[in-house]
């Protein structure tokens, strides 16, 4: 049993702690807001560049000639797979559902007998593959300066995948992120980007391609790439935020839960030594 | 207004501008273009080069590197990897600028592509300079 004091102590240091998760949840929110502002704002790019892309991309199509970038080199044995995550931890599930579904996809392919590369993004989801995977690390990309991501720095992961894939260090590029929802529904996504993928796609209007369209896709294509990174990049910000600010919104109200029956707890060992003294005081005046 | 096209401006991380325009002139990668309205459907890459446009209330420039421009019936798009208005270029915007462009450029196999690149960024020095 505890005595009063060590649940008085108990109590107050589980009021600060929820002062803290609210503070968090606060921040997270937003930050939250931020981030979707700049996933909306980044939209009206992506989504022009996929359409543009993928109109040319049925119109060359992935025959002979094709730049490698969609067509593939024609092999499948070595698989890069970049890993997405975030660079601070209470955000409930969110780096473990990428974890999981990318240590999935790597034993699926390492059991089909392809060599399996890792890059990772962020250092939550570094820490949680280095157990297992730690051998297929080939690269390590620290964003944990980086206040607000921009556009250079999914270049730099576009470039580093693409000199991977232009120097036959990896033949399938795929990139593991978790798309935003809602603040309580992130889904871990995985989407290959070299060989790039475009749907559908028929060619639209009839456009004059300056210079060529094979040249304008040789162009585009990498910009497509770290466009994609880029999209990808966004909607993991704004889906770390949702989980944290979930995951803490969850802590505040645990915390409450259990300042209530702490409180409890207190008052009524509080009033039982109360009537402990009061039974005490009445019998010894009736013994006298 | 008789004669004018709906003029867009898009960087990957958001859309700089978005106003109907007179005349768009485009840094095109195989030459200078001029939209107005009724210009062909075309798409054509970018060279990094100054974007200039007329809208209804005035001109307006920008320094563009990479991307492309759609022209289409509806409107000009211009999708642009990096896009900075020309009146708040500073020099040390534009050497990171011609530094990062010189970067990717270096990046590709093709030596005839990265030497046109560095001829375009001493062609845009000079006329941001001028």
């Amino acid at each position: 049993m505890p005595s009063l004091k060590d649940l008085k102590n108990r109590i107050g240091s589980v009021k600060n702690t929820r002062k803290i998760t609210k503070a968090m949840q606060m921040v997270a929110a937003a930050k939250l807001r931020r981030a979707q502002e700049a996933a909306v704002a980044a939209r009206p790019f992506a989504e022009r560049m996929t359409a543009v892309m993928s109109a040319l991309a049925s119109g060359v199509g992935t025959g002979e000639g094709a730049p490698k970038l969609l067509a593939g080199n024609g092999r499948d044995q070595v698989h890069l797979l970049v890993v997405m995550t975030s660079e601070r931890g209470l955000c409930g599930g969110f780096n473990s559902s990428i974890v999981k579904l990318a240590r999935l996809r790597a034993a699926e392919l390492s059991a089909q007998g392809k060599t399996v590369k890792i890059l990772t993004v962020g250092k939550k989801g570094r820490e949680q593959l280095k157990r297992d995977w730690s051998r297929a690390f080939v690269g390590h990309v620290d964003l944990s300066d980086v206040k607000r991501v921009g556009y250079a720095n999914a270049q730099g992961i576009a470039r580093q995948a693409m000199a991977a894939f232009a120097a036959d260090e990896a033949d399938v590029v795929t990139i593991f992120y978790n798309r935003f929802q809602s603040v309580i529904a992130q889904i871990p996504t995985m989407q290959q980007i070299i060989p790039a993928k475009f749907e559908g796609g028929a060619p639209t209007a009839l456009y004059d391609y300056e210079p060529s369209e094979e040249a304008i896709l040789a162009d585009l294509l990498p910009r497509s790439v770290a466009t994609q990174i880029f999209t990808a990049l966004l909607e993991n910000g704004a889906s770390e935020q949702g989980a944290r600010m979930s995951a803490m919104d969850n802590a505040t109200r645990n915390a409450g839960d259990m300042i209530n029956k702490l409180t409890i707890q207190y008052n009524r060992s509080r009033q039982a030594s109360i009537t402990k003294e009061l039974i005490e005081i009445i019998s010894g005046a009736e013994a006298l | 207004m008789a004669g004018s096209v709906q003029f867009d401006l898009v960087s990957p991380e958001r859309r700089l501008a978005s106003f109907p325009a007179t005349e768009v002139q485009i840094p095109g990668a195989m030459g200078d273009m001029t939209a107005m309205e009724g210009h062909a459907p075309t798409i054509t890459t970018l060279r990094p080069g100054i974007l200039r446009v007329v809208g209804t209330d005035g001109a307006k420039a920008y320094v563009v590197t990479g991307g492309f421009a759609e022209i289409s019936a509806s409107g000009v798009s211009v999708l642009a990897e990096q896009a900075v208005p020309l009146d708040e270029l500073t020099p040390a915007a534009l050497e990171a600028l011609v530094a990062d462009a010189t970067a990717a450029a270096a990046l590709t196999s093709d030596k005839d592509t990265a030497d046109k690149t560095a001829a375009d960024l001493a062609a845009l020095r000079g006329a941001v300079g001028s």
